[in-house]
């Protein structure tokens, strides 16, 4: 459940941001969670209430952003879908898939007031 | 107080982060969009780096042991460090969430352990590792040795500033772990499939396990062991070895 400490450090990035910026309160957030970035939607969905209470964040919407995986091919260059660790490559077989998406764990915005 | 990370008694905090500061500061009131695109583990991989960067420095070679509970990581240590007491330096951190058991069956070998106790945490991350080399004199050391909380999911997320991950499987569990848990075996430069004593007695199928590994992590390292009757013990120190005179040149 490592997802505890994601979400604390999301509340923590994102109320600092919005204290720079002299907000009083932060209406929604856009998280970016990527299929191999190991973190679960959902749970940090769930934690987020809690995290966020007693913090500028009360009461915000947390918006998710999911970004599905994607690989390259470094044998024969096709891309694929790739929404677990596999390196097998769909097209060609070869273990030689690169990832080149789908491993964000990133804050995009805030709307704050 | 450790000026890196701001924490301490005053929780003085510090404002190190790495996006631009083009943003409007006049504190206008009213709704608006703020894009900041941070990284979420940005403050763990700014403490990783600089753990990376002491150890560098130091020229330590440093590994983070991943597995499952009772995979025998412990086990595994404790006769690396009996084998090769006099050869190598090691220090180790143990991480588990409650009892210093770990750090007292590692202490008896003579080799100097510091135990990081997380509570409900399901792993190390860079920060708790900071503060625990400061337990250490890193300049008596070739090896230290980073025990992670047995877990094979949270650790594969959390760079501690290691050179490798070390992955120990062992052949109780199922050839089938790697893609399982991918993430962690994806992270890992190395995996230790231990226990390699018990294959008579199992139905566990070591080719399928290490082609299950390779396509998760197609280049990665597979040494077999059995930290209990020694076999294979060999390669593991060879690899040893080779990444203490590594970082030492």
């Amino acid at each position: 459940m490592h997802e505890l400490g994601i979400t604390r450090s999301i509340v923590e990035i994102a109320e600092r941001h919005a204290r720079e910026q002299g907000a009083v309160r932060v209406i929604s957030l856009t998280v970016q969670i990527g299929a191999l970035s190991g973190v679960i939607a959902e749970a940090v969905e769930f934690a987020f209430e809690v995290c966020a209470q007693d913090s500028l964040l009360e009461g915000a919407r947390l918006i998710i952003d999911a970004v599905p995986g994607r690989g390259r091919c470094r044998a024969c260059g096709a891309e694929s879908a790739m929404d677990r660790f596999t390196y097998a490559c769909p097209h060609c077989d070869a273990l030689a898939l690169d990832c080149i998406q789908g491993e964000e764990l990133r804050i995009l915005e805030l709307e704050v007031d | 107080m450790c000026i890196d990370c701001g924490c301490g008694p005053t929780d003085h905090h510090h404002h190190h982060h790495d996006h631009s500061h083009d943003h409007d500061h006049s504190h206008a009131q009213g709704k608006r969009t703020l894009r900041i695109e941070e990284d979420i583990l940005a403050k763990n991989n700014r403490l990783a780096g600089n753990n990376r960067a002491l150890f560098g420095a130091k020229g330590l070679f440093v590994l983070n042991l991943v597995s499952s509970p009772g995979s025998g990581k412990t086990s595994i240590l404790e006769r690396t460090l009996r084998d090769l007491a006099g050869n190598i330096a090691f220090a180790v951190l143990e991480g588990d969430q409650q009892t210093d058991q770990d750090a007292a069956r590692i202490a008896a070998t003579g080799v100097p352990v510091h135990q990081i106790n997380t509570g409900a945490g399901c792993h190390l991350d860079a920060h708790m590792v900071g503060h625990g080399i400061e337990h250490f004199d890193l300049d008596a050391l070739d090896i230290l040795m980073i025990e992670n909380v047995g877990n094979l999911v949270c650790p594969a997320a959390f760079d501690l500033g290691e050179d490798h991950k070390v992955a120990v499987l062992s052949v109780t569990e199922g050839e089938d772990k790697p893609i399982k848990y991918p993430n962690m075996f994806h992270a890992a430069d190395l995996l230790l499939i231990n226990k390699i004593d018990l294959l008579p007695y199992l139905d566990f199928d070591l080719d399928k396990c290490k082609a299950f590994a390779r396509q998760v992590k197609p280049d990665i390292e597979i040494l077999e062991v059995s930290c209990k009757s020694g076999a294979g013990m060999e390669g593991w120190y060879a690899w040893l070895a080779q990444g203490v005179s590594r970082k030492k040149t």
